[in-house]
C-alpha cells in the first residue's frame, strides 16, 4: 500500500509475534475485506490486546451495578464521574502499572501515576488526590526490596512533581506476589458540573491537534506486553515501559485545563479530548471516532516526533507520555495552539473529523491504513471463557479445614508476645516510610492523610464539604473465596469511609488476576465480580469507572486473585467525623458488632499456621449496612471521639493501632463473643465491627443508637496515658504499654526493609535502616 | 497591600498561597507569569514551592533565568518583601538574594511530615507577630532541603541575626533528632542582611487553618500584612 509499509511482509510469525490468533487475524481479513498491511496490522493487536478490549472480561463486568442517583457518567469513558453538590462533581479511577512496574519499578510506578492523572484531567476536573494499592512479594525474595523502593521512589517522584498530594492507599506483602507486583493508581479530580469534558471526535470538519511532548519510540506494544505472562525472558521487556516526565505533564495538566476554562464560564474551544495512554494515538482516535460515530483522518507526517526516521506503525503504536489529542471546533484551533505555547508545549493540527466512519492515516500525502471504526470495537473478539473451581478454593469453602496452628489457645493465656508480632510484620506495621517520601499535603485540602483515620479525607474548597477515599481489598480471602472475598473489599472500604464520617457513594475498581486462559482464573474472576456487584446492590455504591489486568502470572504461577476497590464517600461537612487515635484518657471505649470464629485467611494464621486452608470470614451485607447507618448517625449527633473499623489482625490489632498517639486503653472483653477461645477473640477477623471512644457521658446515647440499628454493641473499657490492657474477666491477654506497641509499629517497617527480623524488632536491638534516620 | 505570587513552570504550591493570601488572610493577591517583567504593583512578592523546571539541573537553577527574575531582584533591591517557600527558597539562593545553598537531604530521600520549628527573630516583616523561641508545627515536603554555606557565613549569618527559623524538638531544643534533612546548624529559614526577604523550607501556607491541623503558619501572613499596614 505504501513505501512507509513495504519492509514487512505479514507472515504467520509476524501474525503470532503480534499475540494475534489464527482466528483473530480471519476476523481481521472480513473486516477490512483483505489482508492488512504491517501497521494496521499492528493497530489491530493492540486494539483486541486483552488490556485494550477487555475481550476475556467484557460479558463478565456487564454485571456490575453501574447507575445511581449520584452517578453523572458511568463506566466507558476516560473516568466515572459523581455528584458531590452545590454543581460540583467529582472524577475518578483507579488503574493498573503491574508488569512495567515489575520490569522497571521507578518508571513502571512514576507512569502508573502519569497515566491516572490524564484520566482525570481530561475529563476537565483537577486533580486534587492520588491513593496507591501496592502488594508486593516477600521482602526476602529476589529484587523485592528494590522493587519496593523502585515504585515509592516513581510514585512520589511523579506526584510529588506534578504537586497532586498522594493522601493514602495500601500496601501489603505475600509470597504469591514474588514474581507479579502489582502496582494500582487512583486519582480523584474535581470540576463544575457543566464543564465536564468527553473523549468525542464529533462534528464533521472539527480539527483534531495533537498536543504534549513529542512522540518516541518508547512503550511500543506497552498494552500488549501487559496483556501476558511473564517468563525468563521478560527482562528484555524492559525497552516496552515508558518514561515519564512529570514537569511536563504538569504544564500539559495546567495547559489543557486553561483551554478548556475549568475556572471561567466562557465557551471551551475544545469539542473532545482524550489522553494518549495505552496504545497510544491508536487508541485515543479509534475511540474518540467510535464514541462519536464518526471517521478521523489523520496526517501522521504532521506528528511531532523525538526522533527522525519513525515510521507509521511506531507513531501509532508509541506510548510515549504526557501526550494528549483534542478535538477543537472549527475556527478556533488557533486557541488551542496559541495555550499549549504559551505553556511551551507542542500543539499541531494533524488531521480532521470525518463522516465516513474510518480511521485514515496518511503519510507525506500517501494513505497508510484505512480501517473502519465500529467493527475494530463492534466485531472484537468477546470470549467467554471456561470456568473451573479450583482444588484450593473447594477445600476452603467445604468448610472442614480451620485455622489451627502453633500459636492458637484455647485457654485464657497471655497473647502480649502474639499482638507485638504482629505489630511487627509488614502488613500490619506503620507504613511511614512509604507515605513520608510522599507529598501528602501539597493544595492545602488535606483534613486527614495517611494512618490518621481508615479513610484519606479531602476537603472541597469551593463548597465546604468533604470527600472521603480508600482502596481495599484482601486478597487472601479472595484465593480462598473469591465470592466473599469480592463483597468483602467493598464492604470494607464503605465501613472505612463511614467510620471516618462519610456516606459511601460509589466505587472504581482494578481487577488484577492471572491469565484468563485458565478455567480457574477465570472462577475467581467471575466470583469476585459476582461478590463486588451484590455488596455493591446492598450498600448502594454503583461502579463507575474501572480497569482489568489479566496476565499476572510468571511461569505459570499466578497471583492471588486482587479486585482493588477504591471507594469514593461524600460529607456534608469538612468538619464531620473524627480520627482513630485515641485523644485523650478516661473515655469510654465501646466494640460495635459481633465476633465469630474467624481465623481463616487472617494476619494470625498467614504468621502463625501459613499452610492452613480455612474459610475467610463470612460477609452479611445487610449487618454491614446496619452498621454504617449507625456510624454516620453517631458522627451526625458529634457523639465519637475516636472511631477505627476492626479488619486485618482483629480487635486486638484495631485497639492497638488506636493507642499509637500516647494514649491506650483498658478493656475486658467479658460479654463480648464469651464462647470463642482467646486467639479468635483478639485476633479473628469477623466484618461489620468498629471500635468507638466517646466521652463516658455519651456511652448510653451511643449504646441506645447501636440498639435501634441492630448492632451489638458493648462497652468494654476506657482509654487511658500509656496503658494497653485486653483482659477477659480480669485475666489478662494482653498486657503491654502504648509506648512499646507504638514503637514496635513505627519502627518495623523500615528495619525489616533493612533486614533485620521481626525477633529483632521486638528485641529493640537493631538501628533504624540509617538510610531512613533522621540525622 | 497586594501579594503576588510567582507562577513558574513547574511551581505547585502558587494556588496554596494565593488562597491564604486571599481567603484567608483576605488580602489582594494575584499571579505572577514568569515571562512577564512586571510584578503588578505587588507589595510582598511570594516565590512559591514545587518544581521550578522540573528541578532539573539543580532545584532552582534554571529558575533564576526567568524574566520575571529581574523585576523581582530590582523589588528587593528597593527594600520591597521577598519570601520563598521550599523550593521558593532554593530559587532566591540560585538567584542569589539568599545566601548558602540547598542541598539534598542527608538521607537522600523525598520527606514530606510535620516538623517543629523555633522562631529566632521576630524583627522582620515575617515574624514580627511571633514570640521569640516560639515553637510550633509546619509540614515539610522536599527532597533538596539540606541548607549548606561555609562557616564562615554560617557565622556572619549567626551574628547578623539572619537565622530565623530554626528546626527544633517539640520544647525547642535544637537536636540532630529534631533536623530532618541535615540541615546545618538545624537552619530552617533565613533572611538577607537588610531583613526584607526570607527563605524557609517548611510550608506555613500548609499550616494557616486550623482544619488542617494548625495555623500557626497564618502568623507569618499576617506579619506581613501588618508591616505592610505600617509603611
Amino acid at each position: 500500500m505504501s513505501s512507509a509499509n513495504i519492509d514487512i511482509e505479514i507472515t504467520s510469525e509476524v501474525i503470532a509475534s503480534h499475540g494475534i490468533t489464527p482466528d483473530e487475524y480471519q476476523r481481521i481479513v472480513e473486516i477490512l475485506g483483505r489482508a492488512p498491511n504491517y501497521t494496521e496490522l499492528g493497530i489491530f493487536s493492540v486494539m483486541w490486546s486483552e488490556h485494550c478490549s477487555y475481550k476475556s472480561s467484557r460479558v463478565h463486568l456487564r454485571n456490575f451495578p453501574t447507575s445511581g442517583p449520584r452517578v453523572v457518567q458511568g463506566p466507558g469513558e476516560n473516568a466515572g464521574v459523581i455528584d458531590i453538590g452545590d454543581g460540583y462533581v467529582a472524577a475518578f479511577k483507579m488503574e493498573s502499572h503491574n508488569h512495567p512496574s515489575f520490569i522497571e519499578p521507578y518508571q513502571g510506578a512514576a507512569t502508573g501515576v502519569g497515566g491516572i492523572l490524564r484520566d482525570i484531567f481530561t475529563m476537565g476536573a483537577r486533580p486534587i488526590a492520588c491513593l496507591d494499592s501496592l502488594r508486593f512479594g516477600e521482602l526476602d525474595a529476589p529484587r523485592m526490596k528494590y522493587l519496593v523502593d523502585g515504585v515509592v521512589r516513581g510514585i512520589g517522584g511523579y506526584g510529588n512533581c506534578i504537586g497532586i498530594p498522594t493522601v493514602g492507599g495500601e500496601t501489603s506483602f505475600h509470597a504469591s506476589y514474588n514474581g507479579n507486583i502489582l502496582v494500582n493508581a487512583f486519582a480523584l479530580g474535581v470540576t463544575k458540573r457543566e464543564k465536564i469534558f468527553k473523549g468525542t471526535a464529533s462534528g464533521v470538519g472539527n480539527p483534531v491537534i495533537y498536543v504534549g511532548s513529542k512522540t518516541g519510540r518508547d512503550g511500543i506494544h506497552g498494552a500488549t506486553m501487559a496483556s501476558a505472562e511473564f517468563d525468563e525472558a521478560s527482562e528484555e521487556k524492559r525497552p516496552t515501559v515508558q518514561v515519564g516526565d512529570p514537569f511536563t505533564e504538569k504544564l500539559l495538566l495546567e495547559a489543557c485545563l486553561e483551554i478548556m476554562d475549568s475556572d471561567a464560564d466562557t465557551d471551551s474551544p475544545v469539542e473532545g479530548i482524550q489522553d494518549m495512554g495505552a496504545a497510544g494515538l491508536t487508541s485515543s482516535s479509534f475511540e474518540m471516532a467510535g464514541r462519536a460515530g464518526t471517521g478521523v483522518r489523520l496526517q501522521l507526517d504532521r506528528v511531532p516526533v523525538r526522533e527522525s526516521g519513525m515510521t507509521p506503525y511506531e507513531i501509532m503504536l508509541s506510548e510515549s507520555q504526557e501526550r494528549m489529542l483534542i478535538v477543537a471546533k472549527r475556527g478556533r484551533e488557533d486557541e488551542v495552539v496559541r495555550t499549549f505555547e504559551k505553556w511551551d508545549l507542542n500543539a499541531s493540527v494533524i488531521g480532521e473529523v470525518t463522516d465516513d466512519g474510518f480511521v485514515r492515516l496518511f503519510w507525506h500525502g500517501e494513505e497508510v491504513a484505512a480501517i473502519p471504526v465500529d467493527p475494530i470495537s463492534t466485531e472484537a473478539p468477546v470470549y467467554d471463557r471456561p470456568m473451573s473451581k479450583p482444588v484450593v478454593g473447594a477445600a476452603a469453602l467445604s468448610g472442614t479445614a480451620t485455622a489451627e496452628g502453633s500459636g492458637r489457645h484455647k485457654e485464657d493465656v497471655d497473647h502480649s508476645d502474639t499482638l507485638l508480632r504482629l505489630l511487627a510484620t509488614p502488613n500490619l506495621s506503620s507504613k511511614h516510610w512509604i507515605f513520608e517520601q510522599y507529598d501528602t499535603t501539597v493544595r492545602t485540602n488535606t483534613i486527614a492523610g495517611p494512618e490518621k483515620r481508615d479513610a484519606a479525607i479531602i476537603r472541597i474548597k469551593e463548597t465546604g464539604r468533604a470527600l472521603a477515599i480508600t482502596s481495599d481489598v484482601n486478597p487472601i480471602y479472595c484465593s480462598l473465596d473469591p465470592y466473599e472475598g469480592g463483597k468483602q473489599a467493598v464492604a470494607e472500604a464503605a465501613r472505612n469511609v463511614a467510620v471516618s464520617g462519610a456516606r459511601p457513594v460509589a466505587i472504581t475498581d482494578c481487577l488484577n488476576f492471572g491469565s484468563p486462559e485458565r478455567p480457574e482464573i477465570m472462577w475467581q474472576f467471575a466470583e469476585c465480580i459476582r461478590g463486588i456487584s451484590d455488596a455493591c446492590r446492598a450498600l448502594e455504591t454503583p461502579v463507575v469507572s474501572g480497569n482489568v489486568s489479566f496476565y499476572n502470572e510468571t511461569e505459570g504461577r499466578a497471583i492471588p486473585p486482587t479486585p482493588t476497590v477504591g471507594m469514593v464517600g461524600w460529607m456534608e461537612s469538612e468538619r464531620d467525623g473524627c480520627g482513630l487515635a485515641f485523644t485523650d484518657a478516661d473515655l469510654d471505649v465501646i466494640l460495635l458488632g459481633d465476633s465469630r470464629d474467624e481465623l481463616g485467611g487472617s494476619e494470625w494464621q498467614q504468621l502463625f499456621a501459613p499452610d492452613a486452608i480455612a474459610r475467610p470470614p463470612r460477609v452479611d451485607l445487610g449487618l454491614e449496612r446496619s452498621l454504617i447507618e449507625l456510624l454516620l448517625s453517631l458522627h451526625a449527633s458529634k457523639l465519637l471521639r475516636s472511631a477505627h473499623d476492626v479488619s486485618n489482625g482483629g480487635v486486638a490489632v484495631a485497639l492497638a493501632e488506636m493507642s499509637t498517639n500516647g494514649i491506650g486503653c483498658h478493656v475486658d472483653l467479658l460479654g463480648h463473643a464469651d464462647a470463642l477461645d482467646a486467639t479468635a477473640l483478639l485476633f479473628g477477623e469477623s466484618q461489620a465491627r468498629a471500635i468507638v471512644a466517646c466521652a463516658a457521658s455519651d456511652r448510653d446515647r451511643v449504646l441506645d443508637a447501636a440498639n435501634q440499628h441492630g448492632i451489638a454493641a458493648l462497652r468494654i473499657g476506657h482509654t487511658a496515658f500509656g496503658t494497653f490492657l485486653i483482659e477477659r474477666n480480669g485475666a489478662p491477654l494482653v498486657r503491654t504499654t502504648a509506648q512499646e506497641l507504638t514503637r514496635v509499629w513505627r519502627t518495623a517497617f523500615a528495619l525489616l526493609l533493612g533486614g533485620d527480623t521481626i525477633d529483632d524488632v521486638l528485641r529493640g536491638v537493631g538501628e533504624e535502616a540509617p538510610e531512613v534516620m533522621a540525622h | 497591600m497586594k501579594f503576588g505570587v510567582v507562577l513558574l513552570p513547574g511551581s505547585n504550591c502558587d494556588h496554596d498561597a494565593l488562597h491564604v493570601a486571599k481567603d484567608v488572610l483576605g488580602a489582594d493577591a494575584e499571579p505572577l507569569w514568569h515571562k512577564d517583567t512586571d510584578l503588578k504593583g505587588a507589595d510582598c512578592v511570594i516565590v512559591p514551592g514545587g518544581f521550578a523546571y522540573g528541578d532539573y539541573l539543580r532545584a532552582g537553577a534554571l529558575a533564576k533565568f526567568a524574566p520575571i527574575m529581574e523585576p523581582i531582584r530590582r523589588h528587593a533591591d528597593a527594600g520591597g518583601l521577598v519570601l520563598g517557600i521550599c523550593n521558593g527558597f532554593q530559587v532566591l539562593t540560585e538567584v542569589g538574594l539568599l545566601p548558602g545553598a540547598l542541598m539534598r537531604n542527608q538521607h537522600l530521600r523525598f520527606l514530606g511530615r510535620d516538623v517543629h520549628i523555633r522562631v529566632e527573630e521576630t524583627d522582620t516583616p515575617f515574624t514580627s507577630l511571633y514570640e521569640r523561641g516560639q515553637v510550633f508545627r509546619v509540614p515539610i515536603a522536599h527532597g533538596e532541603g539540606n541548607y549548606y554555606a561555609d562557616d564562615e557565613t554560617l557565622d556572619a549569618l549567626e551574628r547578623n541575626r539572619q537565622v530565623i527559623f530554626s528546626y527544633s524538638d517539640e520544647e525547642g531544643r535544637l537536636t540532630s533528632d529534631a533536623n530532618p534533612n541535615g540541615s546545618a546548624r538545624n537552619i530552617a529559614g533565613i533572611c538577607n542582611r537588610a531583613r526584607n526577604v526570607v527563605g524557609l523550607m517548611p510550608h506555613p501556607e500548609r499550616c494557616s487553618e486550623s482544619l488542617l491541623g494548625g495555623a500557626s503558619g497564618l502568623l507569618m501572613f499576617k506579619s506581613i500584612a501588618a508591616s505592610l499596614a505600617r509603611v
